[in-house]
């Protein structure tokens, strides 16, 4: 039952072949076995999985029930749980029980989906490898010497292993895509706005957004369906209407532009190039149009991104003071000794780094020189988008620019580190929906193919990627030791 | 561009996190490195540019002035580290 698609599942769950409760126990045994292998899961929630699993049973009994009533799901550790612990990957909420539900959680919910448990996850999402968690770093199914991807490395590991039928997932760089690419599973970043940000947690409130990590872009489009939508509590959430994204996977591709951006070619390794040709050949047998396009500015995105995100993080962390919530240090001898002692043992090293360059950018007399700049080049990339997207539909290029790397490799060295989101970032910076989707493997390690799509055009993006998966298996691999 | 140990002790206490000498220095090389890396922006004039703050440039919604939520104090103080007659504990700070 781990190696079908939510599709699979839930056809199996309505023709009565298992229910829930079985299907649940299923991963629960599953998580069991291989957790101790990969640290994929930060906490179990057993109790709960069986307790909506029997829920979603007797729904289905009397014929009701959504499509996805009865398959489990599991959330990365950043969104917001009523009761159970959210640590974000910190010290710093090792003791939060949040006192509410994320609308995200919250939707799975009310459709029955039944909740493994919360996935581990790079310190408050800040990290490309899942190296900066608390809990420990998560390992690559594929390769047990090898990162997942990070931020969210537990929830691609999970998913990749055939823990859970699917995850959710967050994105401000690249935290949805870069772990799909390197654990060999489909993920999609959503338009900013597109799904609530309410029980979040948050990082850089102009970047983040949450999306689903599954095993095809199928499973995509039904947990997205589930996820996607307006929310009040969400002062950026986006009044727009959701499509039918189910109904829109089996579009013809014939005449659809896919544009080539030339920098993400021009500097890609050639093995990475090979395995990226070779789906552009799909394409066009499935009738799509290539051309190359530009992106002139997209080599600034990284350095951008390094202003603002941590500007973002240096005012949003600021709420973890050891007064309200979380971790607080012992025996502080005044408030100041209280603040600084709380904020220095429950944050980690990669954490405190990007509050430190945040703040410094933010300081008297630095604002134009950063924070300003980095929002003008924000704009330049933006633009960049915008006029590719006047000649094509949809944009195709590497999701990362190696296959997973090794653990400890770049750990010491951040700039190294950022660099592993190259061709994720500047999608974030624009606000635009991206996916990545399995395209083959390079030294038994899969490779990612990153589509990117106009706003709020994630139906285009999954029919494109849908119809890819349709004519390829690569998605459809097990890693060895995991089948 | 290069920052000081006072200049690194200065911005980690305006950030409120403690940081001890030997932690200051190896924040003196990560963080130096880091600004030359953004300082890759300098490259291009964007003088002529207005700053994008919003990815969809759209405006914060407005909504009624009226009451939506309800006091939860309990729920929320229940995971507070110290708290008192419905108060929340911190050290003494005025003597």
């Amino acid at each position: 039952m781990h190696t079908y698609t939510l599709k699979e599942l839930a056809t199996g769950l309505r023709a009565r072949h298992y229910s829930s409760r079985e299907l649940v126990r299923h991963f629960l045994d599953r998580i069991a076995q291989h957790n101790p292998a990969l640290n994929a899961f930060i906490t179990l929630t057993e109790e709960v999985a069986l307790a909506q699993a029997e829920a979603a049973d007797a729904r289905l009994a009397r014929g009701e029930g959504h499509w996805l009533t009865g398959v489990p799901i599991a959330h990365k550790d950043i969104f917001c749980t009523l009761g159970i612990r959210t640590s974000c990957g910190s010290k710093m909420l090792d003791n939060f029980l949040a006192p509410y539900d994320a609308t995200v959680v919250a939707k799975c919910q009310q459709v029955g989906m039944p909740l493994l448990g919360k996935l581990n996850m790079d310190e408050f999402a800040m990290g490309s490898s899942n190296e900066t968690s608390f809990y420990g770093p998560v390992k690559n199914p594929w390769n047990l010497a090898c990162v997942p991807g990070g931020s969210s490395g537990g929830s691609a590991a999970a998913v990749a292993a055939g823990l859970t039928p699917a995850a959710t997932g967050t994105d401000t760089g690249g935290s949805i895509r870069q772990p799909a690419a390197l654990c060999g599973i489909t993920g999609l970043k959503p338009t900013y706005g597109r799904v609530s940000r309410w029980g979040m947690i948050a990082f850089a409130s102009s970047l983040d957004q949450g999306g689903p990590m599954a095993r095809s872009a199928e499973d995509c489009a039904l947990l997205l369906q589930v996820m996607a939508g307006f929310d009040e509590k969400d002062s950026t959430s986006v009044d727009v209407p959701v499509p039918d994204y189910i109904a829109g996977l089996n579009q013809s591709l014939m005449g659809m532009r896919i544009g080539l951006p030339k920098e993400f070619f021009d500097q890609l390794d050639s093995a990475m190039a090979r395995a990226l040709e070779e789906a552009i050949a799909e394409y066009r047998k499935l009738g799509a149009e290539i051309i190359e396009i530009s992106l002139p500015n997209i080599n600034l995105s990284v350095p951008a991104y390094y202003v603002i995100a941590p500007c973002e993080c240096s005012s949003n962390l600021a709420r973890y003071d050891g007064v309200r919530y979380g971790y607080r240090c012992q025996n502080p001898k005044d408030l100041k000794d209280l603040y600084l002692r709380t904020r220095a043992e429950g944050f980690g090293a990669e954490v405190k780094r990007r509050i430190l360059i945040g703040t410094y950018a933010l300081s008297a007399g630095y604002y134009d020189a950063y924070y300003l700049k980095a929002q003008k080049i924000r704009r330049l990339i933006a633009e960049d988008f915008k006029r590719a997207f006047e000649t094509v539909d949809v944009l195709l290029g590497p999701t990362t620019p190696t296959p997973a790397f090794k653990l400890g490799e770049k750990l010491g060295d951040p700039v190294a580190m950022y660099l592993s989101d190259i061709f994720t970032i500047a999608v974030n910076l624009a606000g635009l929906p991206a996916m990545s989707i399995p395209a083959g493997f390079l030294d038994g390690k899969p490779v990612g193919m990153q589509l990117i799509g106009n706003y709020f055009e994630e139906g285009k993006l999954l029919n494109v990627a849908h119809q890819y998966q349709r004519v390829t298996d690569w998605h459809r691999k097990l890693p060895p030791g995991f089948a | 561009m290069a920052l000081s140990v006072e200049e690194v002790t200065r911005i980690a206490y305006l950030a409120r996190i403690g940081i001890g000498s030997e932690e200051a220095a190896r924040y003196v090389k990560d963080l130096s490195d880091i600004l030359a890396f953004v300082a890759q922006m300098n490259a291009v004039d964007t003088s002529e540019v207005e700053p994008m703050a919003h990815p969809l440039d759209l405006p914060q919604r407005l909504r009624e002035d009226a009451v939506t939520e309800h006091n939860k104090r309990e729920l929320f103080q229940s995971i507070a580290p110290q708290v008192e007659a419905g108060l929340y504990l911190v050290p003494k700070v005025i003597e």
